[in-house]
């Protein structure tokens, strides 16, 4: 090998299994316990947590009205807690204003409720457009909105994590709890589009 | 903050629709799943290091380091950043045993002497209770400081020095601007402004209103 044809850098997956067995040979990394981590996040913690609250929210005036002023509380009593959501807000959808929710500085997520963010959360062109121009972006991604009503952009750059309370779509009266929340997406829930009736 | 301060930059082309990835599993690639759960291990436990540490090796990163290999990717990049600093792992010693790994024939590091730090916080998580009342409330006009005051403050570009509103008094939380480096929590309030689309963008912007969450000693009363 020569300076002038050096062998490309090794990709993510090898630097990873690199990392993960330096750290097991040294005795600082057990493979179980890094097993138990990537299950819960399969598998316990999405955007069904979410969608349970935002149907709940729908069907109880109480609760509704408790989780726009302490989301944090309203959303452990439905036990859901835990890492990246030690301080929840919610923010209601209206025919006034439509809310929508980024984090330009990393990509901060209320991960108790939503679980990992996707892709597009994450992706560089969303954290840096999104701010600037909220309309054009949301109408890329889908989501048109009509001309009067107000944007707000929420950029989580603390330890402030914001879950969208979508609007209930019309039609939807005779539904159970578990059947609304069947209608509520990750999307909705960050402000990236609506709720379709079933 | 460099790499990852991305608010307003431009370049970047359109974003991805969300209909065109999903379904879309937390891991899409197995290699991820072990990444995420390598740094959360780093970073609570094996480094010495804490959250914010974490945020500020993801804004040390090149920019190739931060982009090419998308979001575990500069996880991954972060976490042996963090392991090199406390000197857990030599530099170069992850690439060394990747190339061993793919049958290259390369010597690795010889292991450093580990200068894990001596430090802890004084609680779980971020949120602290403080004596002092906030210095701000709700409909105060506020101006964030026109610099971060230090290379780890969470100030976005996009809003320093810019007027906004305070819309909400968030509460207390350790301040990233020493706790990252190990120098102390000095827990403060948190405040969420709003900004004008127009006064962050100017004339031309689309009408919106942007808020962003703040600590308390990076905003000035105007």
């Amino acid at each position: 090998m020569t300076p002038d044809d050096p062998a490309p850098r090794p990709g993510p997956a090898l630097r990873t299994e690199a990392l993960e067995e330096l750290l097991v040979e040294r005795g600082l990394v057990d493979r179980a316990v890094m097993d138990g981590f990537v299950r819960t996040y399969e598998q316990d913690v999405g955007p069904l947590n979410g969608a349970t609250v935002v149907a709940r929210a729908w069907t109880d005036p109480d609760y509704r009205e408790w989780l726009l002023r302490d989301g944090t509380a309203a959303i452990a009593s439905l036990g859901f807690t835990g890492p990246q959501g030690e301080y929840m807000v919610v923010l209601e959808q209206t025919a006034e204003v439509h809310h929508v929710v980024v984090c330009t500085l990393c990509s901060c997520y209320p991960w108790p409720v939503l679980g990992l963010p996707p892709s597009w959360y994450k992706d560089p062109a969303y954290r840096a457009r999104v701010v600037r121009e909220p309309r054009t972006v949301l109408g890329e991604m889908g989501l048109d909105l009509p001309p009067e009503r107000r944007i707000e952009v929420w950029d989580s750059s603390a330890e402030v994590r914001y879950l969208t309370l979508p609007r209930r779509p019309a039609g939807t009266g005779g539904l159970m709890p578990d059947e609304l929340a069947a209608l509520v997406t990750r999307d909705a829930m960050v402000g990236v589009a609506g709720v379709g009736a079933p | 903050m460099d790499a990852a301060d991305l608010g307003g930059t431009d370049g970047w082309g359109p974003v991805v629709r969300p209909s065109d990835v999903e379904p879309e599993p937390p891991f899409p690639h197995p290699w991820e799943g072990r990444a995420f759960a390598l740094t959360v291990l780093t970073m609570g436990r094996i480094s010495g290091r804490n959250l914010d540490a974490f945020r500020y090796a993801l804004s040390r990163l090149d920019r190739a380091s931060y982009l090419d290999d998308g979001y575990y990717g500069r996880w991954l990049n972060a976490a042996e950043l963090m392991l090199t600093d406390s000197a857990i792992l030599a530099p170069g010693a992850v690439e060394a045993r990747a190339r061993a790994r793919r049958g290259e024939d390369v010597s690795e590091p010889a292991v450093p002497e580990p200068a894990r730090p001596d430090y802890a916080p004084t609680a779980p998580g971020s949120l602290r209770e403080i004596g002092s009342p906030p210095r701000f409330a709700p409909g105060d006009p506020v101006r964030p400081l026109a610099e971060a005051p230090a290379p780890t403050a969470k100030l976005p570009r996009y809003v320093r020095g810019r007027a906004g509103v305070v819309t909400a008094v968030r509460p207390p939380h350790v301040l990233p601007d020493t706790h990252a480096v190990l120098a102390g929590e000095h827990p403060q309030h948190v405040y969420t402004v709003a900004f004008t689309a127009r006064e962050l963008w100017g004339d031309g912007a689309e009408d919106a209103t942007v808020h962003a969450d703040l600590s308390e000693s990076h905003l000035e009363p105007r």
